[in-house]
């Protein structure tokens, strides 16, 4: 398979210069920008398979890339990475389109790692966000939400948040739970689609109570 | 000591050349607050005489102004060096003194209203001195319910007296007009003065505001993200210098969120109790522990056992994994608490530690049992390791209690 090809987009030369390095050939920068408006234009122009996205950016922040962008380009994935950011700002960017959200002192093998998963499709969780998935879908589901289907995490999803909350990979949870990886992974797909697409108030209200880190 | 009143007019009137006004102590220029820090007297006793001699012919003011017009500018706190006496109460009798006979000098000179009219305002002078003349903490709780109504008392009956002497009332509606026009010529004179000095010393505060924020955060900067730099400049080792930086960050990051509550000495719930375990745990053994937490809920003993519990686990880890990062996941329950403490180490075979060895058993196992909680140890040679630990909650059994209380009285 050839390598992803990346699109940088973080207000720090720094950082991107950093990633740059550590991804080494393990992928292909075809560009990078340092703002939203910038950012929209390069992606445009580069068509790259995998943004890496930071949460806050001059001009909007990564949710205006993404409610630009998603729309007209529904095969570029988005990672939104992050250095620690309040939990209102990530969720924005994972509910406007971002299929995981990394902190940024992850490693750069397991960076690389998670844009080979988000290319493939997949949700990329860290153990933070499984963490807050878990906090903000803990309790009852209100009586009043249109969908309850979307507003709870079934036993086997809040399951899989668990084990990724507590450090273990999805290779790690598959092995554990008896499942093949593709299940873990349509699991974890399934509650970035709740996390996503649920009405659920708790959620906002969480989000502005807390910050993630 | 020995210090005659006349002498202490003299004082007053023979101004020191270090007189500032105040610009902490002050109700309009700081006139009395310097004043009365360079004399040694109660600010208030000054304000009030200032007030008497002001209501009686109006010589208040003019000292006043005097005084605005002749003392120097506030000086700044930082080089604050101006003499401050104690204020003592000879000091603020004197003063009064110094008033009293200033009083009867007009009276001679006949440019004063009728005695009645000075005495209910002398007597009314007193009680708000007694009601809020400065005293120290111990004094003040001890004496002010009595000061206090006392004080109330005599302003009650100066003001009384004021208004019940009979000729006063007509004596100042004969003056009414005058004493209006008067104002309202001096109004328009310095109206624009006074507008504008109002203005500056508004500004002066916000900026005397601003700069003690600005200093506080330089301080705060300077103890905290200066010294670790340096601290990282002469790091040795990359871990060491990681470590410092994460430590500097998440401490810097709490005192910007303001989430000082959870910070590392607080510890008041469990999420800052875990802070402080992560910080001590990185610092002892250059490992990053990466701790999420779902729910919080305030410290209780029990908590402080499984908190114990996860950082013996957490030293473990670093200790004998042989790796650099340790997973920390805290879950609160409605009633429970579960913690894992996971690494990705060499792992061991938990049937084989040596009896010897205290940490699992007894740090971990033992205590949690102890405490009516549970901890398992999963490990295997090249597996890693996880220690399972949990406990009751204990709000859980009030809650209980509560209800069968409920139970019993419906």
């Amino acid at each position: 398979m050839s390598v992803p090809r990346v699109f940088l987009v973080d207000d720090h030369q720094m950082f991107r210069s950093g990633v740059r390095a550590e991804l080494g050939d393990r992928v292909e920068v075809v560009g990078e920008a340092a703002d939203a408006e910038s950012a929209v234009q390069g992606i445009r122009a580069t068509q790259p398979e995998v943004v890496l996205l930071d949460v806050h950016l001059p001009g909007g922040g990564g949710k205006a890339v993404l409610e630009t962008l998603k729309p007209e380009q529904p095969d570029t994935v988005f990672l939104a990475l992050s250095v620690s950011d309040a939990a209102e700002d990530v969720i924005a960017v994972i509910r406007a389109g971002a299929r995981g959200y990394v902190t940024k002192t992850i490693s750069s093998d397991d960076l690389a790692a998670a844009i080979e998963r988000v290319r493939a499709g997949d949700a990329v969780f860290s153990p933070r966000l499984a963490g807050f998935v878990l906090d903000a879908f803990a309790g009852e589901v209100p009586p009043s939400v249109a969908d309850p289907e979307l507003d709870q995490l079934s036993p086997r999803e809040r399951e899989v948040m668990r084990l990724i909350a507590r450090g273990y990979t999805y290779k790690e949870i598959a092995r554990r739970l008896s499942l093949s990886i593709k299940t873990v992974e349509t699991h974890v797909s399934a509650v970035l689609r709740k996390l996503q697409l649920s009405s659920r108030h708790e959620l906002t209200r969480w989000a502005t109570d807390r910050r993630l880190i | 000591m020995e210090q005659h009143p006349r002498a202490q007019l003299a004082a007053a009137l023979d101004l020191p050349e270090s007189v500032h006004r105040s610009a902490d102590d002050r109700v309009v220029a700081g006139v009395c607050g310097g004043l009365g820090a360079a004399l040694g007297v109660d600010p208030t006793v000054l304000r009030l005489a200032i007030a008497v001699l002001t209501v009686a012919n109006g010589s208040g003011l003019v000292l006043y102004l005097l005084g605005l017009a002749f003392f120097r500018p506030p000086l700044n706190a930082s080089s604050a060096s101006a003499e401050v006496r104690e204020p003592t109460a000879e000091r603020a009798a004197g003063v009064a003194l110094a008033t009293f006979g200033l009083l009867l000098l007009f009276a001679h000179l006949g440019v004063l209203p009728p005695a009645e009219v000075v005495w209910a305002s002398a007597v009314a002078a007193l009680g708000f001195a007694l009601v809020w003349a400065r005293t120290d903490a111990a004094d003040r709780t001890r004496w002010l319910l009595l000061r206090s109504a006392g004080g109330g008392l005599l302003v009650v009956a100066g003001l009384g007296g004021l208004l019940a002497a009979g000729g006063v009332l007509g004596w100042v509606g004969s003056l009414g007009l005058a004493v209006l026009a008067t104002s309202a010529g001096v109004g328009l004179l310095l109206g624009p003065w006074i507008v504008r000095l109002l203005r500056d010393l508004g500004t002066e505060r916000r900026e005397r505001i601003r700069s003690e924020e600005r200093s506080e955060m330089a301080a705060h900067l300077h103890d905290s993200v200066l010294q670790t730099l340096a601290l990282i400049q002469r790091a040795d080792n990359p871990g060491r210098a990681r470590t410092l930086a994460r430590r500097q960050e998440r401490e810097l990051r709490s005192w910007l969120y303001g989430d000082r509550a959870a910070g590392p000495s607080g510890a008041e719930d469990l999420g800052g109790a875990l802070a402080q375990l992560v910080t001590d745990v990185e610092e002892a053994h250059d490992v990053e522990v990466d701790l999420v937490l779902v729910g919080s809920c305030p410290m209780e003993p029990r908590l402080e056992a499984l908190v114990a519990a996860v950082r013996e686990a957490a030293h473990n880890a670093a200790r004998h994994a042989g790796v650099d990062e340790i997973s920390v996941y805290v879950e609160v329950g409605p009633d429970r608490v579960e913690a894992f403490v996971r690494d990705r180490g060499r792992g061991f075979d938990p049937q084989r530690v040596e009896p010897g060895r205290l940490g699992i058993r007894e740090s971990i196992v033992g205590r949690m049992a102890r405490h009516g909680g549970r901890a398992e140890v999963h490990s295997a040679p090249g597996e890693g390791t996880e220690v399972a630990i949990e406990v009751a909650r204990n709000h859980d059994r009030n809650d209980r209690t509560e209800r069968s209380e409920q139970e019993a009285t419906s």
